[in-house]
């Protein structure tokens, strides 16, 4: 029974992280139709801004905060990767709408460029210019439409991108001879520790739960009820199902597909972010840690159906709970008695990276019965 | 949708007088080392144009391609091996050693044949991807899915070789450059300029192949999939069996390519099959001009050859050109440089610019001596 019961944490743990992982990934592939290959990278930002975060409150004067550091970082990392997504979806995917393989080559490219960037370029001044961004992008959106249109759209405009530049720039100096870790680039992993609250465990029933797991099982559910709400009871949330379902028509209903777009895609890209956080929770942050999560993200949404998030959720869990049973050899622990030819083919897979070999080929023999995955997109759908 | 995309064929002379002459020259011009790399970029020119075949011509991204070219090296890799094997203890590669093995594993075993070598090289990987490609295309899994699932078996088939040291040495991948080979060490002088007259001697036997088979009715029926698969199957074909014959055989050719890199790269491992790998071919098809079949081959060559150089003198900045490259093909060239050159590119470039003047709409009363045409 201890067993199981271990075995069973273990699996939502390695699923709660897929989950998180995917939601954001399922929320722009079911609802735009468009291949993410960036999605990763945005998860590398997260991480990497959990990192800044907590330099940030090693700092004297916010000391004192340092153990709620990790729910700041949640909501910086959420912004940054929104910010980053939403100008990804500007300049780039906004121009390939309608055609999914050409989205996934330039979202490599993107993928590519920010791994690189990490690499060669301070993070202080990555810092700066997301912030550069961020206030360039929301200054025009606060102003009074009064004051717009006294000046001129054009002037405002300028003047806010003038005023962002100039808070990116000091706040890129400030961070960069304050913390002079972040003044230089490097290309080592970092490490993120976390708080005293978040290391050792709950010991209950016989089994140790590590607090970070059980931080992002909470943070998974958190995220999954807050998405659920938005989309099915917030009046945004109606809007972006309605161009889901029928996007010429929505448009002529008076609904801004542009405005859906671009909030689609910053809700999935900050969900990236925030998963992020999570995996710089478990491990070292890196410019590669989110491109070792990326194909898993994209098996949970094949497997769970497109542009549903039951079946996300479903599938991000029995992906991590046949994980940990395979590749743990969990298998023979729990029934030792095993007929010897059987019982060296679970051997054979007892790793984690077998582990994997056999999940996505059992996936792949799932799709030839279920092709569109657990919960297929009912209706009829025209081809092509 | 696409209209078929076709370069003239003067054009198409010109850039094959160039490749001809270039290939002639280089052993004469080039010192071994960038001979070398010439030839393993030509070599790599085949598994382009393979990807040109599947994805140019007949729509399908498979981002999987390095499975079938890790096949391939590996076919070459285990026959060079068990034959320069004969003074480690038990006749066996020297690395089983390593992991205390005594016996060959069975799958080694007709790879002692040189006949059967040769065979397996395309035979193998051609296999596979008809079992790959059946499966998913019976289901008529298409598009983007299509390009996850390759990408996943991808990661399957790196994860089994990375993990199976005791069956073909895991991580560490197979060495050829110090096996023998008539007599000759594999990564001796003489013979890579052998293999770099073999890969250009193959790349052109390639193209002939892949011209013949989209220069036909079975090539037309690969376009029509690519621009309108329902149509095609409505009009009486079976789109899964013309996409998966031509997934085995891009498939094939990757095999083929494989071989040859590795043999001259002188390493097979399972970094072959890693995932940006793969992408990168797509990108050498996509920045040469898809559907051109020469545009794959000098994609795959100029675009190889300019990594080389950069990353020599630039470790760093590759990785943004790359990136860039992919966004700007996309976004901005979508048939390529020769698709560009041939829309008269160049031209609206310049007078964009400001230099020459505009072409005119229309011109064929131009040339009936109306300059300007009225609005």
């Amino acid at each position: 029974m201890q067993l199981i019961l271990e075995s069973l944490f273990n699996g939502i743990a390695i699923g709660s992280v897929l989950l998180i992982a995917a939601l954001g990934l399922a929320i722009v592939f079911g609802l735009m139709g468009v291949i993410n290959l960036a999605h990763g990278e945005l998860m590398m930002l997260g991480a990497y801004s959990t990192y800044v975060t907590q330099l940030i409150f090693k700092l004297p004067a916010f000391k004192a905060f340092y153990n709620s550091y990790v729910i700041v970082a949640l909501g910086v990392a959420f912004l940054v990767s929104a910010v980053v997504g939403i100008v990804l979806e500007r300049l780039i995917i906004r121009r390939l709408y309608g055609n999914p393989l050409e989205t996934l080559l330039a979202t490599w490219g993107v993928s590519l460029i920010l791994q690189q960037f990490v690499r060669s370029v301070p993070l202080a001044v990555g810092s700066g210019l997301v912030m550069t961004l961020l206030i360039g992008l929301t200054l025009p959106l606060i102003i009074p439409q009064k004051i717009i249109d006294q000046r001129g759209k054009r002037l405002i405009n300028l003047g806010s991108w003038a005023i962002s530049v100039l808070i990116g720039i000091t706040s890129a100096n400030s961070l960069a001879t304050s913390i002079s870790k972040l003044g230089r680039a490097s290309a080592r992993n970092v490490d993120v520790t976390a708080p005293a609250w978040m290391r050792g465990g709950i010991e209950m029933w016989g089994i140790t739960f590590p607090v970070t797991r059980l931080v992002i099982i909470v943070i998974t559910i958190i995220a999954v009820l807050a998405v659920t709400w938005f989309l099915n009871r917030s009046v945004w949330g109606m809007r972006i199902r309605a161009v889901t379902q029928n996007r010429p028509m929505s448009d002529c209903l008076g609904i801004s597909t542009e405005t859906v777009d671009i909030l689609t895609f910053g809700i999935g890209s900050g969900l990236a972010g925030i998963a992020g956080v999570a995996v710089s929770l478990l491990g070292s942050v890196g410019p590669n840690v989110g491109s070792n999560y990326i194909v898993g993200c994209f098996m949970v949404v094949v497997l769970g159906g497109v542009g549903n998030l039951l079946g996300t959720i479903i599938a991000s869990f029995s992906i991590g709970i046949m994980t940990d049973l395979i590749g743990a050899g969990r298998l023979l622990t729990i029934w030792p008695d095993m007929p010897s030819p059987l019982a060296s083919t679970v051997d054979f897979f007892a790793t984690t990276s077998m582990a994997r070999v056999l999940v996505f080929a059992l996936i792949v023999v799932f799709l030839q019965f279920r092709p569109a995955g657990l919960f297929p997109q009912k209706g009829r759908m025209v081809e092509g | 949708m696409q209209n078929t995309f076709k370069i003239k064929p003067s054009l198409s002379f010109v850039i094959w007088i160039a490749i001809i002459a270039a290939i002639i020259a280089a052993p004469s011009l080039l010192p071994v080392f960038r001979l070398n790399l010439l030839g393993r970029y030509l070599s790599l020119a085949i598994v382009a144009l393979g990807v040109d075949l599947i994805w140019g011509f007949t729509g399908l991204l498979s981002l999987g391609q390095g499975i079938f070219f890790a096949l391939g090296g590996y076919c070459a890799a285990m026959f060079l091996q068990l034959n320069s094997s004969g003074d480690f203890p038990n006749g066996i590669p020297e690395f089983f050693g390593l992991y205390g093995i005594q016996k060959l594993p069975f799958f080694w075993e007709p790879f002692k044949s040189s006949i059967f070598t040769l065979v397996a090289i395309w035979l193998v990987p051609t296999l596979v991807a008809a079992l790959l490609g059946f499966l998913v295309f019976r289901n008529r899994i298409k598009g983007v899915y299509f390009s996850i699932l390759t990408q996943a078996a991808l990661l399957v088939f790196f994860n089994f070789f990375n993990g199976q040291q005791k069956l073909i040495n895991g991580t560490n991948g197979l060495k050829t450059d110090v096996t023998q080979l008539f007599g000759q060490m594999v990564g001796s002088d003489s013979m890579q300029r052998w293999f770099f007259w073999i890969t250009a001697l193959m790349v052109v036997l390639t193209w002939f192949f892949a011209r013949w088979i989209v220069h036909d009715r079975f090539g037309n029926v690969l376009i029509g999939i690519r621009d309108d698969e329902a149509r095609v199957r409505f009009t009486g074909y079976n789109p899964t069996l013309f996409k998966t014959i031509v997934f085995a055989i891009a498939g094939g050719l990757a095999g083929i390519s494989g071989a040859l890199y590795t043999i001259q790269s002188g390493i097979v491992s399972p970094q072959f099959m890693t995932v940006p790998f793969s992408i990168e071919m797509v990108i050498w098809v996509a920045v040469g001009g898809r559907g051109t079949l020469v545009g794959a081959i000098l994609g795959a060559v100029i675009i190889n050859y300019a990594k080389s150089l950069v990353s020599e003198a630039l470790p760093a900045s590759w990785m943004f050109i790359q990136g860039g490259l992919f966004i700007l093909v996309v976004t901005s060239l979508p048939e390529g440089v020769l698709g560009w050159v041939q829309s008269d590119g160049p031209r609206n470039l310049i007078s964009r610019l400001g230099i020459a003047r505009p072409i005119s709409t229309y011109p064929s009363l131009e040339a009936q001596g109306k300059d300007e045409v009225k609005p």
